[in-house]
């Protein structure tokens, strides 16, 4: 049993002097379930500020990590402290300053998005009216005024999330654990939730996100942490991590199916790879290295006279990163490995 | 953007800049205490009641159909006449309706940690107890409105409480400590089982016999010796025995005490095993 906390909630973010710890700092962390092991010892040392993002398939131990240093699972082996606090001598101290959003969203569904807010307010010790400032404050700010009556089990995903993060924020966290906030939301819902991200950085807030798009880690993170089968197996900016990859993807539509082998051909000679016909007639996809072949691709194809409909360079996918860092897909790694292999 | 119910809900989008002043602007106020959080925990329970009403069908419709098979089936044959045996049995069926619902507690807390909330809770720099403290005391609001309709009925079938209204609010206060106590077996069960019909299915085990196996039904005297032994030591014969003396004003002290005693107890041996449970649950 832990104890209430009382006086020793700090009164502010950041204490003077204690700039120089970093947000997260953990070694060897170990957590097993029966006889898997779901973390088979994770290093990490993540300064304040910024987003830190953790990518890896389903199952690589990314949410039992991030349960970890949110104080909800003790760790079997090794030691982590946010801001300076052990996660498990000094849980509390450590609650006080840190937030989790969770994968599905941590909600009563029961209860309207009004009184989820006004309910974290009042025990995270605002008085009756300022509980009720807060939350209205909150709720216009997402978007959500009009919603704020209704149960939350009749939100849609996207307003979940934000009802969810702006749960995270009501008394303004040092951390925050995003788990895979998108996943399953539609495109303009992703864009809103990635904004008010941003804005979190902004306003000074530390964030660990957890994802399994690469797109996702390289429009917010500052720094990837890849994570496989329980261990970090890569770490750098997304640019680094995009550049061990070395690869991108070109894809190309033109205007009229019928010059599509033209087209093949052309992109062949120019790029000296293998260009695919896709199951769209007028689709072709190349692997290219960077955008200067891609720009010369697409000159070739101007001067040749063949109209495009479309074209976009894609990044490497999870999965070519994946192929790049362990030689295998990102499927294979979401699967249960004996505990054995994983040590 | 979907929504089940009938009015689809207008969304505007998240102003950023907003939501950064409310970042800045938010105060970090001390969080609330043990007993502030308790109660705040005991609202939220509240407001679930407020929100699926439905939750109370079993409080008010299950404790009226026990009452009313008991009493007009076996009220005859087990006491000669409806009105005597209303007065021996009331007390009893009382405590039956109050015990059996208490297992809705542990329900509910499978299902919270089934739904992210329950992380989220967790998450908080408040009293870890007092989630649990508080969903139990909102319960207890559940287990006074079934002790209002049970009592209600009873005096619509004939039962006449000898020990007055103070007899009869001091046997429900009695009954809710106890159901309060009782209620950490199930927060137990609650976050050792994966499934809520798995806490519903133990539940059921532990309560069939504790009920039955007590004074609740029958007098003790017409059982096998050995039955008798069990109805003895079953901490819901002390519970009945005080419930009924403290209704019809002819309560034995001893018997209060044991319920008391058992009450501590519960609590004393599962609060601390559940609270190591909720604090290991992965």
């Amino acid at each position: 049993m832990t104890a209430y906390v009382g006086d020793t909630v700090p009164a502010g973010g950041t204490a003077p002097g204690d700039d120089d710890v970093p947000a997260i700092e953990a070694t060897g962390l170990v957590k097993r379930f029966g006889a898997t092991t779901a973390v088979a010892g994770v290093d990490l040392r993540i300064p304040r500020g910024g987003v830190h993002g953790f990518l890896g398939p389903n199952g690589a131990g990314k949410t039992t990590t991030i349960r970890m240093l949110a104080t909800l699972v003790p760790p079997d082996g090794g030691q982590a402290r946010v801001f300076g606090h052990d996660v498990v001598r000094d849980a509390d101290a450590v609650r006080a300053r840190v937030s989790l959003t969770g994968q599905f969203a941590s909600l009563d569904e029961d209860l309207s998005g009004a009184e989820n807010l006004l309910l974290l307010a009042r025990l995270l010790g605002y008085s009756r009216a300022a509980a009720r400032q807060r939350t209205d404050q909150l709720l216009s700010a997402f978007g959500l005024t009009e919603a704020a009556g209704k149960q939350v089990k009749q939100y849609s995903g996207g307003m979940r999330r934000r009802v969810d993060i702006a749960a995270s924020i009501v008394v303004r966290p040092d951390l925050v654990f995003l788990d895979e906030p998108t996943t399953g939301l539609d495109p303009r819902s992703r864009n809103q939730v990635w904004d008010v991200v941003r804005a979190l950085v902004r306003g000074g807030t530390t964030v660990l996100l957890t994802t399994q798009y690469l797109d996702e880690a390289d429009q917010l993170a500052d720094r990837i942490s890849v994570i496989d089968a329980g261990r970090v197996i890569a770490e750098g900016t997304p640019g680094q991590l995009k550049a061990s990859v070395g690869s991108g993807t070109l894809h190309v539509r033109v205007l009229d199916p019928a010059r599509r082998g033209t087209a093949r051909e052309l992109l062949q000679r120019v790029l000296g790879v293998p260009v695919t016909e896709d199951g769209d007639p007028a689709a072709l996809t190349a692997r290219v290295l960077g955008s200067a072949p891609a720009a010369r691709a697409l000159t070739a194809l101007e001067g040749a006279g063949i109209d495009l409909a479309q074209f976009a360079l894609g990044q490497p996918s999870l999965d070519e990163v994946f192929l790049a860092l362990t030689g295998r897909p990102a499927e294979d790694a979401g699967t249960p490995t004996a505990p054995e292999a994983r040590r | 953007m979907t929504a089940l119910d009938s009015a689809p809900i207008r969304l505007a989008a998240p102003d950023t800049a907003a939501v950064l002043a409310a970042l800045g602007s938010g105060e970090r106020p001390r969080p609330q205490g043990p007993i502030a959080a308790s109660a705040t925990f005991g609202w939220r329970t509240l407001l679930r009641i407020k929100h699926v009403p439905e939750q109370l069908f079993d409080v008010t419709v299950f404790p009226v159909m026990l009452t009313l098979i008991f009493t007009y089936l076996f009220g005859g044959a087990l006491a000669g006449s409806v009105e005597a045996y209303v007065q021996f049995f009331l007390p009893g069926i009382l405590v039956q309706s109050i015990l059996m619902i208490t297992m809705y507690t542990g329900v509910a807390l499978n299902t919270d940690i089934e739904k992210g909330v329950f992380d989220r809770i967790r998450s908080l720099p408040v009293w870890r107890p007092s989630a649990l403290v508080g969903a139990l005391l909102g319960d207890v609001v559940r287990f006074t409105l079934a002790s209002i309709v049970v009592l209600g009925l009873g005096m619509a079938l004939g039962l006449r409480p000898g020990g007055g209204v103070t007899g009869v609010l001091a046997a429900v206060g009695l009954l809710l400590v106890f159901a309060f106590a009782l209620g950490w077996t199930w927060t137990y069960l609650a976050l050792r089982l994966r499934t809520p019909q798995a806490v519903m299915g133990w539940s059921m085990m532990v309560l069939m016999p504790l009920t039955f196996g007590s004074n609740i039904f029958v007098d003790p005297a017409t059982m096998p010796g050995w039955l008798q032994a069990v109805v003895e030591v079953n901490p819901v014969s002390s519970l009945v025995s005080s419930v009924r003396g403290l209704v019809h004003g002819e309560v034995v002290g001893s018997d209060v005490l044991w319920v008391l005693v058992w009450a501590v107890a519960l609590v004393a041996v599962l609060g601390p095993l559940t609270m190591r449970r909720y604090r290991d649950r992965a």
